[in-house]
Protein backbone atom coordinates (compact mmCIF):
# COMPACT_ATOMS: atom_id res chain seq x y z
CA UNK A 1 0.00 0.00 0.00
CA UNK A 2 3.11 2.30 0.65
CA UNK A 3 4.62 1.64 -2.24
CA UNK A 4 1.88 1.99 -4.10
CA UNK A 5 0.92 4.83 -2.87
CA UNK A 6 4.41 6.50 -3.92
CA UNK A 7 4.65 5.14 -7.23
CA UNK A 8 1.09 7.20 -7.84
CA UNK A 9 2.40 10.27 -6.28
CA UNK A 10 5.59 9.88 -8.12
CA UNK A 11 3.15 9.95 -11.75
CA UNK A 12 0.74 12.46 -10.41
CA UNK A 13 4.06 14.81 -9.69
CA UNK A 14 4.96 14.52 -13.02
CA UNK A 15 1.62 15.87 -14.74
CA UNK A 16 1.88 18.62 -11.72
CA UNK A 17 4.79 20.62 -10.92
CA UNK A 18 2.90 22.44 -8.45
CA UNK A 19 2.83 18.66 -6.14
CA UNK A 20 5.46 18.70 -3.50
CA UNK A 21 6.33 16.55 -0.89
CA UNK A 22 6.68 17.34 2.75
CA UNK A 23 8.26 14.81 5.51
CA UNK A 24 8.52 15.31 8.98
CA UNK A 25 11.83 13.28 9.40
CA UNK A 26 10.51 9.64 7.96
CA UNK A 27 9.94 7.63 5.43
CA UNK A 28 13.54 6.01 5.61
CA UNK A 29 13.79 4.47 1.56
CA UNK A 30 10.47 4.46 1.05
CA UNK A 31 10.92 8.25 -0.38
CA UNK A 32 14.05 7.83 -2.46
CA UNK A 33 12.68 7.43 -5.81
CA UNK A 34 10.08 11.07 -5.30
CA UNK A 35 13.66 12.59 -3.82
CA UNK A 36 15.82 11.71 -6.95
CA UNK A 37 13.48 12.88 -9.78
CA UNK A 38 12.21 15.92 -7.91
CA UNK A 39 14.88 17.13 -5.28
CA UNK A 40 13.54 20.34 -5.42
CA UNK A 41 10.00 19.47 -4.77
CA UNK A 42 10.43 17.97 -1.94
CA UNK A 43 11.79 18.57 2.06
CA UNK A 44 12.22 17.17 4.86
CA UNK A 45 11.10 19.72 7.39
CA UNK A 46 12.96 17.55 10.32
CA UNK A 47 11.00 16.56 13.40
CA UNK A 48 8.71 19.49 13.86
CA UNK A 49 5.28 18.40 12.82
CA UNK A 50 3.56 21.60 14.23
CA UNK A 51 5.73 23.86 11.38
CA UNK A 52 5.26 21.39 8.89
CA UNK A 53 1.56 21.85 9.00
CA UNK A 54 2.34 25.79 8.87
CA UNK A 55 4.69 25.35 6.31
CA UNK A 56 2.39 23.39 4.22
CA UNK A 57 0.15 26.08 4.71
CA UNK A 58 1.73 28.71 3.49
CA UNK A 59 2.98 26.85 0.05
CA UNK A 60 -0.06 26.08 -0.44
CA UNK A 61 -1.13 29.87 -0.70
CA UNK A 62 1.84 30.22 -2.81
CA UNK A 63 0.42 27.71 -5.75
CA UNK A 64 1.69 24.35 -4.17
CA UNK A 65 0.07 21.21 -3.77
CA UNK A 66 1.24 19.83 -0.71
CA UNK A 67 1.42 16.79 0.40
CA UNK A 68 2.46 16.45 4.23
CA UNK A 69 3.96 13.02 5.13
CA UNK A 70 4.58 10.98 8.21
CA UNK A 71 3.42 8.33 10.34
CA UNK A 72 1.18 7.34 12.92
CA UNK A 73 0.17 10.05 14.43
CA UNK A 74 2.41 12.74 13.79
CA UNK A 75 1.24 14.20 10.92
CA UNK A 76 -2.44 14.28 12.71
CA UNK A 77 -2.98 14.10 16.62
CA UNK A 78 0.01 16.57 17.06
CA UNK A 79 -0.27 19.26 14.70
CA UNK A 80 -4.20 18.85 15.48
CA UNK A 81 -4.70 22.56 15.82
CA UNK A 82 -2.67 24.03 12.59
CA UNK A 83 -4.84 21.18 10.66
CA UNK A 84 -8.05 22.74 12.16
CA UNK A 85 -6.97 26.69 11.78
CA UNK A 86 -4.26 26.89 9.00
CA UNK A 87 -5.12 24.04 6.52
CA UNK A 88 -8.99 23.99 6.87
CA UNK A 89 -10.20 27.10 7.54
CA UNK A 90 -7.76 28.14 4.95
CA UNK A 91 -9.49 25.14 2.48
CA UNK A 92 -5.43 24.93 2.07
CA UNK A 93 -4.42 22.87 -0.67
CA UNK A 94 -2.68 20.15 1.85
CA UNK A 95 -2.63 16.55 1.58
CA UNK A 96 -2.04 15.12 5.05
CA UNK A 97 -0.37 11.86 4.65
CA UNK A 98 -0.38 8.99 7.56
CA UNK A 99 1.43 5.85 7.34
CA UNK A 100 0.85 3.55 9.63
CA UNK A 101 -2.61 3.78 10.68
CA UNK A 102 -4.70 1.79 13.11
CA UNK A 103 -1.60 -0.94 15.06
CA UNK A 104 0.26 -1.02 11.99
CA UNK A 105 3.10 0.03 13.99
CA UNK A 106 1.75 -1.98 16.98
CA UNK A 107 5.37 -3.34 18.81
CA UNK A 108 6.65 -0.02 18.70
CA UNK A 109 3.65 0.68 20.87
CA UNK A 110 0.58 2.86 22.04
CA UNK A 111 2.65 6.17 20.96
CA UNK A 112 3.03 4.64 17.56
CA UNK A 113 -0.80 3.28 17.57
CA UNK A 114 -2.64 5.47 15.14
CA UNK A 115 -6.28 4.63 17.00
CA UNK A 116 -8.30 7.82 17.25
CA UNK A 117 -7.36 9.74 14.07
CA UNK A 118 -10.17 8.71 11.95
CA UNK A 119 -12.76 9.83 14.81
CA UNK A 120 -11.01 13.36 15.90
CA UNK A 121 -10.33 14.24 12.12
CA UNK A 122 -14.43 12.99 11.06
CA UNK A 123 -15.30 16.49 13.35
CA UNK A 124 -13.35 18.77 11.39
CA UNK A 125 -15.18 20.23 8.29
CA UNK A 126 -13.48 20.99 5.17
CA UNK A 127 -11.56 18.06 5.40
CA UNK A 128 -11.66 15.04 2.68
CA UNK A 129 -10.97 11.75 4.41
CA UNK A 130 -9.67 8.63 2.23
CA UNK A 131 -9.38 5.23 4.19
CA UNK A 132 -8.19 2.67 1.45
CA UNK A 133 -8.50 -0.86 1.61
CA UNK A 134 -7.21 -2.30 -1.36
CA UNK A 135 -4.42 -1.71 -3.91
CA UNK A 136 -6.78 -0.43 -6.55
CA UNK A 137 -8.23 1.91 -3.78
CA UNK A 138 -4.72 2.90 -2.97
CA UNK A 139 -3.83 4.08 -6.70
CA UNK A 140 -7.42 5.75 -7.11
CA UNK A 141 -7.80 7.63 -3.71
CA UNK A 142 -4.23 8.83 -4.28
CA UNK A 143 -5.46 9.92 -7.62
CA UNK A 144 -8.57 11.91 -6.73
CA UNK A 145 -6.19 13.25 -3.90
CA UNK A 146 -3.42 14.58 -6.16
CA UNK A 147 -6.10 15.87 -8.91
CA UNK A 148 -8.26 17.55 -6.67
CA UNK A 149 -7.63 21.17 -4.83
CA UNK A 150 -8.36 20.94 -1.03
CA UNK A 151 -7.60 19.57 2.16
CA UNK A 152 -7.37 15.93 2.51
CA UNK A 153 -6.59 13.18 5.22
CA UNK A 154 -5.45 9.39 3.72
CA UNK A 155 -4.83 7.42 5.94
CA UNK A 156 -2.36 4.78 4.52
CA UNK A 157 -1.09 1.04 6.02
CA UNK A 158 1.61 -1.03 4.90
CA UNK A 159 -0.29 -3.59 3.71
CA UNK A 160 -3.46 -3.79 1.59
CA UNK A 161 -6.17 -5.77 2.59
CA UNK A 162 -5.61 -9.53 1.35
CA UNK A 163 -8.48 -9.97 -1.64
CA UNK A 164 -9.03 -12.68 -3.90
CA UNK A 165 -8.98 -12.43 -7.55
CA UNK A 166 -11.07 -10.23 -8.95
CA UNK A 167 -12.54 -8.85 -5.49
CA UNK A 168 -10.88 -5.48 -6.27
CA UNK A 169 -11.60 -5.13 -10.21
CA UNK A 170 -14.91 -2.65 -9.30
CA UNK A 171 -14.28 1.07 -10.26
CA UNK A 172 -13.54 2.85 -7.11
CA UNK A 173 -15.34 6.58 -7.00
CA UNK A 174 -14.57 8.62 -4.40
CA UNK A 175 -17.42 10.00 -2.00
CA UNK A 176 -19.32 6.25 -2.87
CA UNK A 177 -19.32 3.17 -0.53
CA UNK A 178 -17.66 0.63 -2.56
CA UNK A 179 -19.02 -2.96 -2.96
CA UNK A 180 -16.74 -5.69 -2.67
CA UNK A 181 -19.20 -8.63 -2.89
CA UNK A 182 -23.02 -8.84 -2.64
CA UNK A 183 -24.64 -10.57 -0.13
CA UNK A 184 -28.62 -10.67 1.53
CA UNK A 185 -28.52 -11.70 5.11
CA UNK A 186 -24.92 -10.37 7.00
CA UNK A 187 -23.27 -6.54 5.92
CA UNK A 188 -19.65 -5.76 7.33
CA UNK A 189 -18.70 -2.15 6.41
CA UNK A 190 -15.05 -1.84 7.03
CA UNK A 191 -12.38 1.09 6.06
CA UNK A 192 -8.69 0.65 5.57
CA UNK A 193 -6.52 -2.62 5.55
CA UNK A 194 -8.76 -4.39 8.55
CA UNK A 195 -11.32 -5.02 5.52
CA UNK A 196 -9.08 -8.11 4.82
CA UNK A 197 -10.98 -9.41 8.19
CA UNK A 198 -14.22 -8.93 6.70
CA UNK A 199 -13.73 -10.51 3.56
CA UNK A 200 -12.27 -13.53 5.43
CA UNK A 201 -15.69 -13.47 7.97
CA UNK A 202 -17.69 -13.19 4.65
CA UNK A 203 -16.11 -16.42 3.41
CA UNK A 204 -16.62 -18.41 6.72
CA UNK A 205 -20.28 -17.27 6.78
CA UNK A 206 -21.28 -18.24 3.06
CA UNK A 207 -19.83 -21.35 3.87
CA UNK A 208 -22.33 -21.89 6.79
CA UNK A 209 -25.25 -20.29 4.47
CA UNK A 210 -25.39 -17.21 5.28
CA UNK A 211 -25.14 -14.68 2.06
CA UNK A 212 -22.90 -11.55 3.27
CA UNK A 213 -22.31 -8.29 1.91
CA UNK A 214 -18.97 -6.35 1.82
CA UNK A 215 -18.66 -2.99 1.50
CA UNK A 216 -15.58 -0.89 1.75
CA UNK A 217 -15.44 3.05 3.11
CA UNK A 218 -12.36 4.23 1.32
CA UNK A 219 -13.90 7.70 1.08
CA UNK A 220 -15.06 8.40 4.89
CA UNK A 221 -15.83 11.67 4.44
CA UNK A 222 -17.77 12.69 2.73
CA UNK A 223 -19.72 9.06 3.12
CA UNK A 224 -22.22 7.63 0.94
CA UNK A 225 -25.34 7.37 2.33
CA UNK A 226 -27.40 5.63 0.15
CA UNK A 227 -25.35 2.39 -0.10
CA UNK A 228 -25.44 2.12 3.53
CA UNK A 229 -29.03 3.13 4.01
CA UNK A 230 -29.39 0.34 1.42
CA UNK A 231 -27.48 -2.14 3.48
CA UNK A 232 -29.03 -1.52 6.65
CA UNK A 233 -32.48 -1.96 4.66
CA UNK A 234 -31.59 -5.39 2.92
CA UNK A 235 -29.76 -7.05 5.19
CA UNK A 236 -30.55 -7.80 8.89
CA UNK A 237 -27.03 -7.21 10.87
CA UNK A 238 -24.65 -4.73 10.12
CA UNK A 239 -21.66 -4.83 11.65
CA UNK A 240 -18.69 -2.52 11.17
CA UNK A 241 -15.03 -2.78 11.15
CA UNK A 242 -12.34 -0.58 12.00
CA UNK A 243 -8.57 -0.37 13.19
CA UNK A 244 -9.76 2.72 15.29
CA UNK A 245 -11.44 3.27 18.55
CA UNK A 246 -15.55 2.57 18.66
CA UNK A 247 -16.14 5.94 19.14
CA UNK A 248 -17.09 8.56 16.88
CA UNK A 249 -15.30 7.10 13.84
CA UNK A 250 -16.46 4.77 10.79
CA UNK A 251 -19.04 2.86 13.00
CA UNK A 252 -20.05 6.27 14.72
CA UNK A 253 -20.67 7.58 11.26
CA UNK A 254 -22.57 4.61 10.13
CA UNK A 255 -24.62 4.39 13.61
CA UNK A 256 -25.53 8.72 13.05
CA UNK A 257 -26.61 7.73 9.59
CA UNK A 258 -28.91 4.68 10.36
CA UNK A 259 -30.74 6.51 13.30
CA UNK A 260 -31.24 9.88 11.00
CA UNK A 261 -32.63 7.42 8.23
CA UNK A 262 -34.81 5.30 11.07
CA UNK A 263 -33.64 2.62 9.77
CA UNK A 264 -33.54 -0.62 12.22
CA UNK A 265 -31.13 -3.07 11.97
CA UNK A 266 -29.33 -5.03 14.29
CA UNK A 267 -25.86 -3.18 14.32
CA UNK A 268 -22.42 -4.01 16.06
CA UNK A 269 -19.36 -1.84 16.04
CA UNK A 270 -15.89 -3.92 16.04
CA UNK A 271 -12.62 -1.82 16.44
CA UNK A 272 -10.44 -1.26 19.76
CA UNK A 273 -12.81 -0.60 22.56
CA UNK A 274 -12.48 2.56 24.78
CA UNK A 275 -9.09 1.93 26.35
CA UNK A 276 -5.37 2.60 25.14
CA UNK A 277 -3.30 -0.85 23.94
CA UNK A 278 -0.50 -1.24 26.64
CA UNK A 279 0.32 -5.15 25.35
CA UNK A 280 3.02 -5.35 23.25
CA UNK A 281 2.09 -6.81 19.87
CA UNK A 282 1.84 -6.79 16.14
CA UNK A 283 -0.83 -5.85 14.03
CA UNK A 284 -2.46 -8.98 13.88
CA UNK A 285 -1.76 -10.25 17.00
CA UNK A 286 -3.45 -6.34 18.35
CA UNK A 287 -6.06 -7.27 16.01
CA UNK A 288 -6.98 -10.45 17.42
CA UNK A 289 -6.48 -8.99 20.89
CA UNK A 290 -9.81 -6.93 19.71
CA UNK A 291 -11.59 -9.41 17.88
CA UNK A 292 -11.17 -7.88 14.39
CA UNK A 293 -10.11 -11.28 12.75
CA UNK A 294 -12.33 -13.30 10.49
CA UNK A 295 -13.47 -15.92 12.88
CA UNK A 296 -14.54 -13.27 16.10
CA UNK A 297 -15.81 -11.48 12.97
CA UNK A 298 -18.02 -14.21 12.03
CA UNK A 299 -19.01 -15.28 15.10
CA UNK A 300 -20.25 -11.66 16.21
CA UNK A 301 -22.48 -11.58 12.84
CA UNK A 302 -24.03 -15.15 13.88
CA UNK A 303 -24.79 -13.79 17.37
CA UNK A 304 -26.33 -10.75 16.37
CA UNK A 305 -28.36 -12.87 13.55
CA UNK A 306 -29.42 -15.28 15.98
CA UNK A 307 -30.54 -12.53 18.69
CA UNK A 308 -33.81 -11.90 18.87
CA UNK B 1 5.38 57.12 1.50
CA UNK B 2 7.34 58.10 4.32
CA UNK B 3 7.31 58.02 7.68
CA UNK B 4 5.06 60.96 7.90
CA UNK B 5 2.36 58.45 6.26
CA UNK B 6 3.29 55.86 8.89
CA UNK B 7 2.84 57.99 11.73
CA UNK B 8 -0.86 59.27 10.48
CA UNK B 9 -1.70 56.02 9.62
CA UNK B 10 -0.65 54.29 13.53
CA UNK B 11 -2.64 57.40 14.71
CA UNK B 12 -5.38 56.54 12.98
CA UNK B 13 -5.22 52.61 13.67
CA UNK B 14 -5.10 53.84 17.81
CA UNK B 15 -8.24 56.08 17.52
CA UNK B 16 -10.30 54.01 15.24
CA UNK B 17 -9.62 50.56 17.32
CA UNK B 18 -10.09 52.78 20.31
CA UNK B 19 -13.73 53.56 18.73
CA UNK B 20 -14.28 50.11 17.90
CA UNK B 21 -13.69 48.28 21.05
CA UNK B 22 -15.17 50.30 22.53
CA UNK B 23 -18.56 50.25 21.08
CA UNK B 24 -18.19 46.97 19.68
CA UNK B 25 -17.00 45.42 23.36
CA UNK B 26 -13.61 44.12 22.20
CA UNK B 27 -10.44 43.83 24.48
CA UNK B 28 -6.87 43.44 23.30
CA UNK B 29 -6.92 47.55 23.21
CA UNK B 30 -3.65 47.34 24.99
CA UNK B 31 -1.86 45.31 22.25
CA UNK B 32 -3.20 47.11 19.49
CA UNK B 33 -1.89 50.43 20.68
CA UNK B 34 1.39 48.93 21.77
CA UNK B 35 1.77 47.69 17.93
CA UNK B 36 0.38 50.69 15.97
CA UNK B 37 3.59 52.64 15.08
CA UNK B 38 4.94 48.89 13.59
CA UNK B 39 1.64 48.54 11.43
CA UNK B 40 1.85 52.01 10.76
CA UNK B 41 4.80 51.93 8.91
CA UNK B 42 3.75 48.24 7.00
CA UNK B 43 0.84 49.29 5.65
CA UNK B 44 1.71 52.64 5.66
CA UNK B 45 5.08 52.55 4.16
CA UNK B 46 7.15 49.88 3.42
CA UNK B 47 4.93 46.92 1.76
CA UNK B 48 4.26 47.16 -1.69
CA UNK B 49 0.09 46.77 -1.91
CA UNK B 50 -2.17 46.92 -4.48
CA UNK B 51 -5.71 47.49 -2.57
CA UNK B 52 -7.66 47.27 -5.95
CA UNK B 53 -6.26 44.02 -6.70
CA UNK B 54 -6.13 42.55 -2.81
CA UNK B 55 -4.39 38.63 -4.08
CA UNK B 56 -1.78 40.68 -6.70
CA UNK B 57 0.98 37.88 -6.94
CA UNK B 58 3.71 40.48 -6.67
CA UNK B 59 2.40 41.90 -3.34
CA UNK B 60 4.14 41.94 -0.10
CA UNK B 61 2.69 39.24 2.06
CA UNK B 62 1.28 39.97 5.81
CA UNK B 63 0.62 37.29 8.68
CA UNK B 64 -0.12 38.98 11.47
CA UNK B 65 0.28 36.20 14.27
CA UNK B 66 -0.58 37.83 17.57
CA UNK B 67 -4.53 37.80 16.00
CA UNK B 68 -5.58 39.20 19.05
CA UNK B 69 -4.67 42.94 17.95
CA UNK B 70 -6.43 41.95 14.74
CA UNK B 71 -8.43 45.51 14.42
CA UNK B 72 -5.06 47.08 13.75
CA UNK B 73 -5.69 45.26 10.56
CA UNK B 74 -8.67 46.30 9.86
CA UNK B 75 -8.29 49.87 10.23
CA UNK B 76 -5.15 49.50 7.79
CA UNK B 77 -6.62 47.38 5.42
CA UNK B 78 -9.58 50.27 5.60
CA UNK B 79 -7.28 52.74 5.56
CA UNK B 80 -5.55 51.93 2.23
CA UNK B 81 -8.64 51.25 0.25
CA UNK B 82 -8.99 47.44 0.74
CA UNK B 83 -12.54 47.85 1.79
CA UNK B 84 -14.93 50.31 2.60
CA UNK B 85 -14.33 52.01 6.27
CA UNK B 86 -17.76 51.71 7.33
CA UNK B 87 -17.31 47.92 7.48
CA UNK B 88 -15.02 48.63 10.10
CA UNK B 89 -18.06 49.93 12.31
CA UNK B 90 -19.66 46.03 12.69
CA UNK B 91 -16.47 44.76 14.68
CA UNK B 92 -17.10 42.54 17.33
CA UNK B 93 -21.29 42.54 16.17
CA UNK B 94 -23.07 39.74 16.17
CA UNK B 95 -23.68 38.52 12.41
CA UNK B 96 -20.50 40.28 10.96
CA UNK B 97 -17.42 39.56 9.61
CA UNK B 98 -15.01 41.86 11.72
CA UNK B 99 -14.09 39.15 14.62
CA UNK B 100 -11.86 40.13 17.90
CA UNK B 101 -9.11 37.67 16.52
CA UNK B 102 -8.38 38.74 12.58
CA UNK B 103 -10.28 36.92 9.82
CA UNK B 104 -9.70 36.40 6.00
CA UNK B 105 -12.98 35.08 6.01
CA UNK B 106 -14.74 38.08 3.88
CA UNK B 107 -12.36 40.37 4.51
CA UNK B 108 -10.23 41.64 1.39
CA UNK B 109 -6.25 42.04 1.99
CA UNK B 110 -6.39 39.60 5.37
CA UNK B 111 -3.98 36.61 4.58
CA UNK B 112 -4.16 34.49 7.04
CA UNK B 113 -6.73 33.87 10.05
CA UNK B 114 -5.17 33.68 12.98
CA UNK B 115 -5.94 34.12 17.16
CA UNK B 116 -4.23 30.91 18.49
CA UNK B 117 -0.83 31.97 19.27
CA UNK B 118 2.46 29.98 17.73
CA UNK B 119 0.68 29.56 14.43
CA UNK B 120 1.85 32.73 11.71
CA UNK B 121 5.71 32.00 11.39
CA UNK B 122 5.10 29.01 10.20
CA UNK B 123 3.09 29.98 7.82
CA UNK B 124 4.85 32.92 6.66
CA UNK B 125 8.04 30.46 6.19
CA UNK B 126 6.06 28.54 4.00
CA UNK B 127 4.73 31.35 1.62
CA UNK B 128 8.63 32.68 2.03
CA UNK B 129 10.08 29.44 1.03
CA UNK B 130 7.91 29.11 -1.90
CA UNK B 131 8.18 32.66 -3.15
CA UNK B 132 12.07 32.92 -2.80
CA UNK B 133 12.20 29.00 -5.08
CA UNK B 134 10.26 31.15 -7.38
CA UNK B 135 12.45 34.22 -7.44
CA UNK B 136 10.20 36.50 -7.21
CA UNK B 137 10.67 40.04 -5.11
CA UNK B 138 7.94 39.39 -2.46
CA UNK B 139 9.11 39.89 0.79
CA UNK B 140 6.86 38.17 3.94
CA UNK B 141 6.40 40.10 6.71
CA UNK B 142 5.42 38.31 9.62
CA UNK B 143 3.92 40.33 13.40
CA UNK B 144 4.83 38.38 16.95
CA UNK B 145 3.87 39.09 20.14
CA UNK B 146 6.66 38.53 22.57
CA UNK B 147 4.55 36.05 24.75
CA UNK B 148 3.66 33.99 21.60
CA UNK B 149 7.39 33.24 21.60
CA UNK B 150 6.45 31.07 24.72
CA UNK B 151 5.26 28.70 21.94
CA UNK B 152 7.43 25.82 20.24
CA UNK B 153 5.76 25.97 16.99
CA UNK B 154 7.36 29.25 16.58
CA UNK B 155 11.02 28.05 17.37
CA UNK B 156 10.74 25.04 15.02
CA UNK B 157 9.91 28.10 12.08
CA UNK B 158 12.55 30.02 13.37
CA UNK B 159 15.09 27.09 13.22
CA UNK B 160 13.72 26.27 9.53
CA UNK B 161 13.79 29.68 8.49
CA UNK B 162 17.61 30.03 9.75
CA UNK B 163 18.30 27.06 7.88
CA UNK B 164 17.17 27.85 4.60
CA UNK B 165 18.65 31.07 4.61
CA UNK B 166 15.17 32.76 4.11
CA UNK B 167 16.00 36.07 3.51
CA UNK B 168 12.52 37.14 2.30
CA UNK B 169 11.40 36.56 5.70
CA UNK B 170 11.26 38.82 8.20
CA UNK B 171 9.62 38.48 11.64
CA UNK B 172 8.75 41.71 13.57
CA UNK B 173 8.49 40.65 17.39
CA UNK B 174 6.14 43.60 19.43
CA UNK B 175 8.55 43.26 22.63
CA UNK B 176 6.24 45.43 24.89
CA UNK B 177 7.43 43.13 27.99
CA UNK B 178 3.83 42.16 29.31
CA UNK B 179 2.07 39.04 28.39
CA UNK B 180 -1.48 37.54 29.52
CA UNK B 181 -1.08 37.85 33.24
CA UNK B 182 2.07 39.08 34.14
CA UNK B 183 5.61 40.48 32.49
CA UNK B 184 7.47 38.04 29.98
CA UNK B 185 10.56 38.28 32.02
CA UNK B 186 8.12 36.47 35.16
CA UNK B 187 6.46 34.36 33.05
CA UNK B 188 9.16 33.07 31.01
CA UNK B 189 12.34 35.00 30.80
CA UNK B 190 13.15 35.71 27.15
CA UNK B 191 16.13 37.29 27.55
CA UNK B 192 18.99 37.00 26.21
CA UNK B 193 16.51 37.40 23.35
CA UNK B 194 18.75 38.91 20.10
CA UNK B 195 21.18 36.14 21.04
CA UNK B 196 18.44 33.36 20.75
CA UNK B 197 18.30 34.25 17.26
CA UNK B 198 21.71 35.03 16.39
CA UNK B 199 22.21 31.46 17.62
CA UNK B 200 19.31 30.17 14.84
CA UNK B 201 21.12 32.35 12.46
CA UNK B 202 18.94 35.06 11.67
CA UNK B 203 19.75 38.42 11.52
CA UNK B 204 18.71 40.56 14.53
CA UNK B 205 17.88 44.37 14.29
CA UNK B 206 16.77 46.19 17.79
CA UNK B 207 14.37 49.00 17.12
CA UNK B 208 12.32 51.64 18.93
CA UNK B 209 8.70 50.33 18.45
CA UNK B 210 7.59 53.50 18.12
CA UNK B 211 10.27 55.22 16.01
CA UNK B 212 8.52 54.95 12.56
CA UNK B 213 11.88 55.84 10.69
CA UNK B 214 14.14 53.48 12.67
CA UNK B 215 11.46 50.76 11.85
CA UNK B 216 11.14 51.23 8.44
CA UNK B 217 15.13 50.98 7.99
CA UNK B 218 15.07 47.97 9.92
CA UNK B 219 12.27 46.57 7.47
CA UNK B 220 12.30 48.26 3.95
CA UNK B 221 15.97 46.71 3.39
CA UNK B 222 14.80 43.29 3.26
CA UNK B 223 15.85 40.87 1.29
CA UNK B 224 18.82 41.38 3.78
CA UNK B 225 22.15 41.23 1.50
CA UNK B 226 24.00 38.16 4.06
CA UNK B 227 21.03 35.80 2.94
CA UNK B 228 19.33 35.48 6.40
CA UNK B 229 16.19 35.97 7.22
CA UNK B 230 15.46 39.19 9.78
CA UNK B 231 14.15 39.57 12.56
CA UNK B 232 13.29 42.80 13.87
CA UNK B 233 12.93 42.85 18.05
CA UNK B 234 10.71 46.05 18.56
CA UNK B 235 10.67 47.31 21.98
CA UNK B 236 7.42 48.99 22.46
CA UNK B 237 5.17 50.25 25.23
CA UNK B 238 2.04 48.26 25.44
CA UNK B 239 -1.29 50.32 25.52
CA UNK B 240 1.61 53.57 24.04
CA UNK B 241 -0.63 56.82 23.13
CA UNK B 242 -2.87 56.34 26.09
CA UNK B 243 -1.50 56.81 29.09
CA UNK B 244 -3.40 55.19 31.76
CA UNK B 245 -3.33 52.18 29.45
CA UNK B 246 0.58 51.96 29.34
CA UNK B 247 2.62 49.10 30.85
CA UNK B 248 -0.91 47.77 32.10
CA UNK B 249 -1.76 44.10 32.37
CA UNK B 250 -5.51 44.97 32.89
CA UNK B 251 -5.90 46.53 29.15
CA UNK B 252 -4.83 43.30 27.29
CA UNK B 253 -8.39 42.64 28.44
CA UNK B 254 -10.78 45.86 29.45
CA UNK B 255 -12.67 48.24 26.75
CA UNK B 256 -12.67 51.27 27.61
CA UNK B 257 -15.99 53.04 28.42
CA UNK B 258 -17.54 55.98 29.22
CA UNK B 259 -15.16 58.46 30.43
CA UNK B 260 -12.50 55.77 30.15
CA UNK B 261 -13.78 56.37 26.79
CA UNK B 262 -13.53 59.71 26.78
CA UNK B 263 -10.23 60.15 28.66
CA UNK B 264 -8.39 57.87 25.77
CA UNK B 265 -9.69 59.95 22.99
CA UNK B 266 -8.64 63.12 24.63
CA UNK B 267 -5.61 61.95 25.01
CA UNK B 268 -5.04 60.58 21.77
CA UNK B 269 -5.83 63.93 19.96
CA UNK B 270 -5.55 64.46 16.33
CA UNK B 271 -2.94 63.35 14.10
Amino acid sequence: MRDLFLKTLMTEAAANKNAMLLTGDLGFGVLDPFIKAYPDRYLNVGVAEQNMIGLATGLAHEGRRVVAYSIGNFPTLRPLEQIRNDVLYHNADVKIVCVGGGFSYGALGMSHHATEDLSILRALPNLTMLTPATDQETIACTEYMMRHAGPCYLRLERSSAPIPAGGDDAPVEIGKVRTIREGQNITFIGAGGVLGAAIGAADLLEKGGLSTRVLSVHSLKPLDKDTIIRAAKDTEVLITVEENTVIGGLGGAIAEICMEAGVRVKFHRAGIPDTYTATVGDQNYLKDLYGLNAEALAQTAQKLLNRA
Amino acid sequence: MTAEAAKSLAHTIRVRALEMTSSGGGSHIGSIMGMADIIGVLYGSVMRLDPKNPTWPDRDRFILSKGHAGAAIYVALAERGFFDKKILDAYYTNGSIMSGHVSHKGVAGVELSTGSLGHGLPVAAGRAYALKQDGGKQRVFCVLSDGECDEGSNWEAFLFAGHHKLSNLVAIIDYNKIQSLQSTEDTLGLEPFADKFLSFKWDVVEVDGHDHAAIIKATDIVPTVDGKPRVVIAHTTKGKGVSFMENSVLWHYRTAKGEEFDAARAELGDA
